[in-house]
């Protein structure tokens, strides 16, 4: 009998298992990934995520856990306009890292 | 056949002579094959046409021969160049008119095939042939005498450049580097042979020309025959599309690596960059489309510098541009999310009046809002009716999509925009950000909406009297953004508004030649470091005669600026605030 609860589909990722090469390619030929802290300024000037659920900040979070697909649908969104780009604290080229996962 | 009328050291000219003549109109062939049958069409038809036809002739003239440009650049350049080009052109005219009073020696004459052979190398060798009357004899010493004079100038010109007002050379391969050593060499020994008629002489002379001339379409000579296509194919009206087929195909081949694109570009602050000049891009591209040269066509900031300082016109930024939408991104772009975004205040104006005005602020000018606050405030004080397209948040405008290539998906941006322009019923569309201004009046379908950058807004308005601004007594200096100077020539309205409110102090480079601030969405590859030294410099350029603010029109350098300027950088339409 269902009584409309149910468990949500676990979302655990064992950190350990998962595969990281997209990550840990991007990271050799785009060093400045490691310099991202986080901050969130791509995500709040995107402007595909006034509309979208693109966010560079969890696109490197979800490549980071491996979840390669994901992120690279979030990408589809983006616009190339470059506001992240020139926002960023750290100087990351983020157009070109976002052109570089898909490559 | 008689030693008088011919001798085997004439073989190697005739053969370097065939050999460039079959190369040249394959070549011919092929680009013209090359061509889609729209741009066949268009070539043919500017051919007749009276208007292109002379604009064809001046010139090929202009150009091709006199080299207007390259005297215009720098004159002793100039002088090097023609006197070389347009010498060696006057010595194989005359050298052709003078045929019809060449007297052989001993007075042997020839007739029928054998003449029509002789006539090929005679003009080239006539002084071991013929006597010639006097009057002959001095032009053809004079202008041999006078490439002579070009070629030391080159001479010195490769050891101390600087001669000619030129900093950085391209560097050359074995292959150049070997013409231009046989190109040099060619008249010092064609004067020797001729004044002392050494048999050597002759000989090296004529080996020289071989070299020259079966060395020429592997090297930067190839530009001498090319460039007279590439005239006709641009006035035609052309535009880029394969990367190296048809039209772009002659223009990689009219670039004569003259290199001063070097000292132009803004990359060449940083001497390592140098090499991805335009320069060196087109000679990657002659040789194949390598991976080196698709990363300078990622890497170049697209400011049109180069393009505005060649001398042959070669537009270099559509060549990278053609060569980007060849190279596939894999990005599976989904904008569909456009299609039920209304966005800002246009979108659900429709119980409101129409606007005479429609403001669009774009991507850039969100992150600077007091430009946005300024506008405002002076379309308050002038009193026009107007509305705001994103106030709060639009769409990019494609103009980054489209500089990456990918036209299909820019185009979906367009439409979008397009339609909330037209929704919002305006009959003037205003712009703050000179990159969504290119983009606008390039690719847009506006019909009759006139569309205005805020610094032509604003000069209208203070012309019309509809805004009043105070003098103050503050020096500026301007910065011309590329996309709005270069791309559109947009370079009085601004400084009209800037005198009206304030003192304007002239920049090192200003008007075509400004400096690109190295904020450029143009460039993929750039990282912050290396786009931070073209910063510096653009600035070290705007602060030569210490004016106390910078002020630009395009919210992309005012940000990029802010950086590293150690004066205040503020956009035009802040200082016209500040004094209303």
């Amino acid at each position: 009998m269902d009584f409309g609860f149910c468990l949500s589909p676990s979302s655990h990722v064992k950190i350990d298992s998962v595969d990281l090469t997209t990550f840990n390619h991007l990271k050799e030929t785009n060093p400045d990934v490691n310099t991202c802290i986080a901050c969130g300024s791509c995500t709040a000037t995107c402007t595909a995520g006034n509309f979208t659920e693109m966010s560079f900040r969890r696109i490197l979070l979800m490549l980071q856990r491996g979840k390669e697909a994901e992120a690279k649908k979030l990408i589809q969104h983006c616009m190339f306009c470059g506001k992240c780009t020139l926002v960023c604290p750290r100087g990351i080229n983020i157009r070109k890292i976002l052109l570089d996962i898909t490559r | 056949m008689n030693q008088y009328i011919f001798h085997p050291f004439v073989l190697p000219f005739v053969l370097g002579m065939a050999f460039v003549l079959t190369y040249c109109l394959v070549g011919l062939v092929r680009i013209i094959a090359q061509l889609p049958k729209d741009d066949r069409k268009k070539l043919w038809r500017s051919l007749v046409t009276p208007k292109t036809a002379w604009a064809n002739i001046r010139d090929l003239f202009g150009d091709c021969l006199f080299h207007v440009k390259i005297w215009k650049r720098n004159p002793i350049l100039g002088y090097m160049h023609s006197a070389i080009a347009f010498g060696w052109f006057m010595i194989i005219v005359i050298g052709h008119v003078m045929l019809f009073t060449l007297k052989p020696l001993q007075g042997v004459e020839v007739e029928g095939f054998a003449r029509t052979f002789t006539n090929f190398y005679y003009p080239i060798f006539y002084k071991h042939f013929a006597t010639e009357t006097p009057v002959f004899a001095f032009l053809m010493d004079f202008f041999l005498l006078v490439i002579i004079s070009g070629i030391l100038i080159a001479v010195v010109k490769k050891i101390y450049s600087k001669i000619v007002g030129v900093k950085r050379v391209t560097k050359f391969g074995f292959a150049d580097n070997l013409v231009r050593f046989a190109l040099w060499t060619i008249f010092p020994f064609r004067l020797i042979a001729e004044k002392s008629n050494i048999m050597a002489f002759w000989w090296l002379y004529s080996i020289d020309l071989m070299i020259f001339m079966c060395m020429l379409p592997f090297t930067r000579y190839m530009h001498i025959p090319t460039e007279a296509l590439f005239i006709l194919l641009q006035h035609a009206g052309l535009k880029a599309r394969e990367p190296r087929k048809g039209y772009n195909l002659a223009q990689l081949y009219s670039c004569p690596s003259c290199g001063l694109c070097i000292d132009a570009c803004p990359m060449s602050v940083n001497d390592k960059n140098s090499g991805n000049t335009s320069a060196y891009f087109m000679k990657m591209m002659r040789n194949g489309d390598s991976e080196d040269a698709k990363r300078i066509a990622e890497t170049c900031l697209m400011c049109g510098k180069c393009v505005m300082i060649c001398p042959v016109s070669i537009e270099s930024c559509d060549i990278k541009w053609s060569q980007r939408a060849a190279t596939p991104y894999y990005i599976n772009s989904d904008h569909s999310y456009l299609d039920d975004c209304g966005c800002g205040d246009a979108s659900n104006a429709s119980n409101c009046k129409t606007p005479s005005v429609v403001y669009f602020a774009g991507c850039m000018t969100q992150l600077t809002p007091k430009i946005m606050r300024s506008m405002k405030q002076i379309m308050d004080a002038a009193g026009d009716d107007y509305e705001f397209l994103d106030k709060d948040g639009g769409i990019c405008c494609g103009r980054p999509m489209l500089l990456s290539g990918k036209v299909a998906e820019a185009q979906a941006m367009i439409a979008k925009n397009t339609e909330l322009i037209k929704k919002s019923g305006a009959k003037k569309l205003v712009l703050s950000c000179p990159i969504c201004y290119k983009v606008f009046k390039d690719e847009y379908q506006l019909e009759s909406i006139e569309i205005q950058h805020h610094t032509q807004y604003i000069n209208e308005l203070i012309k019309n009297g509809k805004l009043k601004v105070n003098k103050g007594d503050v020096n500026y200096v301007y910065h011309d953004p590329c996309e709005l100077g270069r791309a559109f020539g947009v370079y009085d309205e601004p400084r009209e508004v800037i005198e009206n409110v304030g003192n304007l102090r002239k920049a090192k480079s200003e008007k075509e030649l400004s400096i690109c601030c190295g904020g450029s969405l143009g460039s993929f590859n750039l990282t912050q470091q290396e786009r931070d030294e073209i910063t510096q410099n653009s600035v070290n350029d705007l602060m030569f005669n210490n004016p106390d603010e910078i002020v630009t029109a395009c919210p992309l350098c005012l940000k990029t600026f802010a950086k590293k300027s150690p004066v205040q950088v503020k956009d035009i339409a802040e200082i016209v605030c500040e004094k209303i």
